[in-house]
């Protein structure tokens, strides 16, 4: 189980990113961020976020035109 | 060579936007780019001059045009349809544009300038006003939102000596 879940669903780009990035405010270090997206865009972003910004992409997956992210926070 | 310019190493992580364009669809890139960068832990500043003033009012009435937009379509029905620049000279077209663009922008889940540009202010994108621009066309500070710096070309220089990226929109 994450330490806090995003429910992005419903927003396009940039706004995955944008409330990721506020929402590992309340993560602590070491800790895990499950962000739900139904933007397609947001795979490669994810992945482009996490190794700029060295926060770990956990794992990703999809179901049913949702995909779900696992961010460990640096 | 940079060093004799700008005095200090690069950071690999700054970016500057200039932005000269004021129209609802142009105000999109530098929003969506800054908010990005600064989320990836990028120091952001952006220098808005002429046409680009106007992402800095306190009111933001933004429209889209076809004029100068030749590869201009609009999702309808199913298919696209064209939006050729001569139908900008129909009284109202600009307006029906902008509302058709509007829709979009909502249906789609896609922000607002208006929610992206306190998104900006929120994460300490740095944002500078061209003071030559105000005088040309007679605005103030107050016209603007709060936490507007202002500036000259002098000052975009030396924010660009020191950022990695570039860019003009």
């Amino acid at each position: 189980m994450a330490d806090k879940v995003l429910d992005a669903k419903g927003l396009n780009c940039p706004l995955p990113i944008l409330k990721a990035k506020k929402a590992l405010k309340d993560v602590p270090a070491g800790g895990t961020l499950e962000v739900l997206s139904t933007d397609p865009g947001a795979v490669a972003d994810f992945q482009a976020f996490a190794r700029t910004t060295g926060n770990e992409l956990v794992e990703h997956s999809e179901e049913g035109g949702v995909y779900t992210f696992l961010l460990r926070k640096k | 060579m940079s060093e004799e310019a700008g005095g200090n190493a690069i950071n690999p992580n700054t970016m500057s936007i200039i932005v000269t364009k004021g129209a609802l669809d142009w105000a999109y890139p530098p929003f969506i780019l800054s908010t990005t960068a600064a989320a990836m832990g990028l120091d952001v500043t952006i220098f808005f001059t002429f046409y680009g003033l106007k992402l800095l009012f306190k009111k933001l009435d933004l429209k889209v045009t076809t004029l100068g937009n030749p590869a201009m379509e609009m999702p309808m029905m199913g298919g696209h349809m064209e939006m050729p620049n001569l139908m900008s000279s129909i009284p109202g077209a600009e307006r029906m544009t902008t509302v058709m663009m509007k829709n979009l922008i909502k249906k789609k889940g896609v922000a607002s300038i208006d929610e992206l540009r306190e998104l900006a202010v929120e994460a300490d994108v740095r944002l500078i006003a061209c003071q030559m621009t105000l005088d040309l066309f007679e605005y103030s500070k107050d016209d603007l939102i709060d936490g507007i710096e202002i500036g000259g070309a002098a000052t975009y220089i030396e924010v660009a000596t020191q950022s990695h990226i570039n860019l003009f929109i």
